[in-house]
């Protein structure tokens, strides 16, 4: 059998609306092969997790540009780790200061990517760092 | 334009230029097949008579003052007075961007221009669970007329004009600028500003969402009423095209869905309200994006003045030359600026300030250099603030008006740029016009199109960002002020919220929400039920929990 195709949940914690980046990240995950759910704009940490848990996804990406990032992606990776899926790859990205980056990776954000990151890099990084599920 | 003798001519010696283009790429390739602007549209080689032989001088160009105002609404350009120098601030609290102000006006800023932080923006208190974590960071935070006092403390509201970006609350935001006016003693005759109040372009970009649709056009179209009768220096609208233009669209989309999104407001005030176009349309303002790509932003520029004109004499029968003039503010643009190699926004900046003064635009923000990495630095403002007064001041481009005008090239891009716009606004109207359009989620559609392909020519190095696709430093490091909102902010903030809910007449605030609501469900103006409802201290949510309960609330439909 085939294997399952990654599945990822692309979302944007907070009240910020700039979302240029995630629905290009939406088009480009999919022209990737990837299997994606956008979520749209001004979710809470807790729909994001509950949506990740009820549509079983391999990745979690998060996109916010606010300055709302040291509090909402921590949020979303614990709430993660409290549904019991510590298993779902949690990414973040936006403008994000360098200072913060090793703040956001002990909370359990695995990679971060800033403004410039070109899309097939984040693709390629995917491919290395997400396996699907069985 | 030009005689047959002249065009003959003009084909004969075209031709030789051809055949010599013709043996010189034979040897010497060009570095690329095809040229374009940075919206994807072809650029030909070169331009000449034939390209603007159909173009009637007094029909399609005329002079500034005259229909169909391509060169400017004014008779007199520049030389009477600049545009306004508009710097768009805020942070933190009331009290902090008041300072803020301050400063800009001693600099030689003429014009305010408010930045309110998430929550206020989306008609949420800071103590709201939703507010968490946003409370100051991208503008300032007000959730009640104490915060407003504190925010035009010392500002002389029948001098200074102030702009407010805010959408969904705007007729809250706007109630408490009014009643602070006429608790200082101002007539509301007197005052002066502009509040954004563009929901349409919500929906199709920024995604500020509330309420649905329909009734954000409602709200709007109160507005446009209340500020006919009552307010009338006031701009209570300013259809905007930034920021679909920053959501990736391209210059031809950014220009037909704000005419557009115009054309609604205009239609919708005129049915609902009764009124006559030239009742209101001249207090209808707009605001552009001035990108990295200089003619095709000056051909956009322009060309709006015309679109705008003849749509407002043919399709609306306007007799008054003031609704005829497009008005608008331009912001160069965010987008194009990168993090990478931060100075380098500095030249990016003052080549689409130059390009929106070169359109004629009557006011402008500048992007400070670190506006893609934080709220910007007073330094990082000065050297954007300079940049316009250098523009005014130094280099010469105020001396005429639209200097442009009649180049082969910028009048035959300018006519393209309409004809294209033109194309969009009647796919528009077939499909009932932009509320149902962007039902459809049309516009939102054509312009993550337009976002992906964009994305994908940066990534193939089609087309060039500095810093970040070409000329990269490797492993660079951004070594400049990072300026920093303090989480103790909303410490602050919430102390104060927590102070004026403390000594307010909670019984009169809930008598107020609840004539506010049998307005919203009456179709009655909503605005002197807001103001009511401010000077006795309701909070911007509990003012929108009120549209959102009767009205039913927007969620994003997350289109890509």
């Amino acid at each position: 059998m085939a294997q399952r195709r990654i599945r990822i949940l692309l979302a944007k914690p907070g009240l910020d609306g700039h979302d240029r980046g995630a629905r290009v990240l939406a088009r480009s995950f999919r022209d990737a092969g990837f299997e994606v759910i956008y979520t749209g704009c001004h979710q809470t940490p807790e729909q994001i997790a509950a949506t990740a848990l009820q549509e079983d996804v391999d990745m979690v990406g998060l996109s916010c540009l606010s300055g709302a990032h040291n509090y909402l992606y921590p949020q979303v990776a614990k709430l993660l780790r409290d549904g019991g899926a510590d298993d779902i790859v949690v990414v973040g990205g936006g403008i994000i200061p360098d200072k913060d980056i090793p703040t956001l990776k002990e909370a359990g954000i695995k990679e971060v990517f800033l403004p410039g990151a070109p899309l097939e890099v984040i693709n390629d990084w995917i491919r290395a760092n997400v396996t699907p599920k069985e | 334009m030009f005689t047959q003798e002249l065009l003959d001519k003009s084909s004969l010696l075209r031709k030789k230029w051809e055949d010599e283009v013709k043996k010189v790429i034979a040897k010497n390739p060009d570095m690329k097949e095809r040229w374009s602007t940075v919206s994807d549209l072809e650029i030909k080689r070169i331009y000449g008579p034939e390209d603007i032989k159909d173009m009637d001088f007094e029909r399609d160009i005329a002079y500034p003052g005259q229909f169909p105002y391509l060169r400017g609404n004014q008779a007199t350009g520049y030389r009477g007075k600049f545009w306004t120098f508009r710097m768009f601030a805020g942070m933190g609290t009331a009290v902090v961007t008041n300072q803020r102000w301050h400063y800009l006006l001693s600099t030689g800023q003429t014009g305010l221009s408010t930045a309110f932080d998430f929550p206020t923006l989306m008609g949420y208190d800071t103590d709201s669970p939703k507010a968490k974590g946003e409370c100051g960071k991208c503008g300032v935070a007000i959730d009640t007329i104490d915060d407003f006092r504190d925010l035009i403390k010392g500002i002389p509201l029948d001098k200074i004009t102030t702009s407010m970006t805010i959408n969904p609350p705007a007729t809250a935001l706007w109630a408490m600028y009014c009643a602070s006016a006429q608790e200082q003693g101002i007539p509301l005759t007197k005052i002066g500003g502009t509040i954004q109040n563009d929901m349409l372009k919500e929906f199709i970009a920024q995604k500020t969402l509330m309420c649905p649709p329909e009734p954000s056009v409602k709200l709007i179209s109160d507005t446009i009423e209340f500020g006919t009768k009552y307010v009338p220096k006031w701009n209570t609208i300013s259809i905007s095209g930034y920021h679909i233009r920053e959501a990736g669209a391209t210059a031809v989309q950014e220009l037909a869905f704000t005419l557009r999104d115009g054309m609604e407001y205009v239609e919708d005030a005129i049915r609902r309200k009764g009124l006559h176009v030239d009742e209101f349309a001249p207090r209808l303002s707009f605001f552009f994006n001035s990108h990295i790509d200089f003619f095709e932003e000056i051909a956009k520029l322009r060309a709006a003045r015309r679109i705008w004109a003849k749509a407002m004499r043919e399709r609306y029968n306007s007799q008054d030359p003031r609704s005829w003039w497009m008005r608008f503010h331009t912001q160069t643009a965010g987008c194009s600026l990168t993090a990478q190699q931060p100075y380098n926004n500095v030249v990016r900046t003052a080549t689409e300030a130059l390009a929106a003064v070169l359109g004629g635009t009557q006011s402008l923000h500048t992007n400070s250099l670190d506006e893609v990495l934080c709220l910007p630095s007073d330094h990082a403002v000065q050297i954007a603030l300079r940049t316009q007064q250098l523009i005014a001041e130094e280099t010469g481009v105020v001396n005429t008006i639209d200097p442009l005008a009649g180049s082969y090239f910028v009048e035959a891009l300018t006519n393209e740029m309409e004809e294209k716009a033109w194309e969009y606004i009647h796919k528009i109207d077939e499909m009932g016009g932009m509320v149902a359009a962007i039902e459809k989620g049309f516009p939102q559609m054509e312009i993550s199109d337009a976002a992906y392909k964009f994305q994908q020519q940066i990534d193939s190095g089609e087309k060039v960002m500095i810093g970040v696709n070409k000329y990269n430093i490797e492993d660079e490091v951004v070594d400049i002020p990072i300026v920093e909102i303090d989480d103790g902010i909303e410490q602050e903030q919430l102390r104060r919220l927590a102070e004026t809910k403390r000594k307010r007449d909670s019984r009169k605030v809930a008598e107020c929400l609840k004539d506010l609501a049998e307005a919203c469900k009456k179709g009655d103006n909503v605005m002197p039920y807001c103001i009511e409802a401010v000077k006795n201290y309701a909070t911007v949510q509990e003012i929108c929990d009120v549209y959102r309960e009767v009205y039913g609330e927007y969620r994003d439909p997350g289109i890509y």
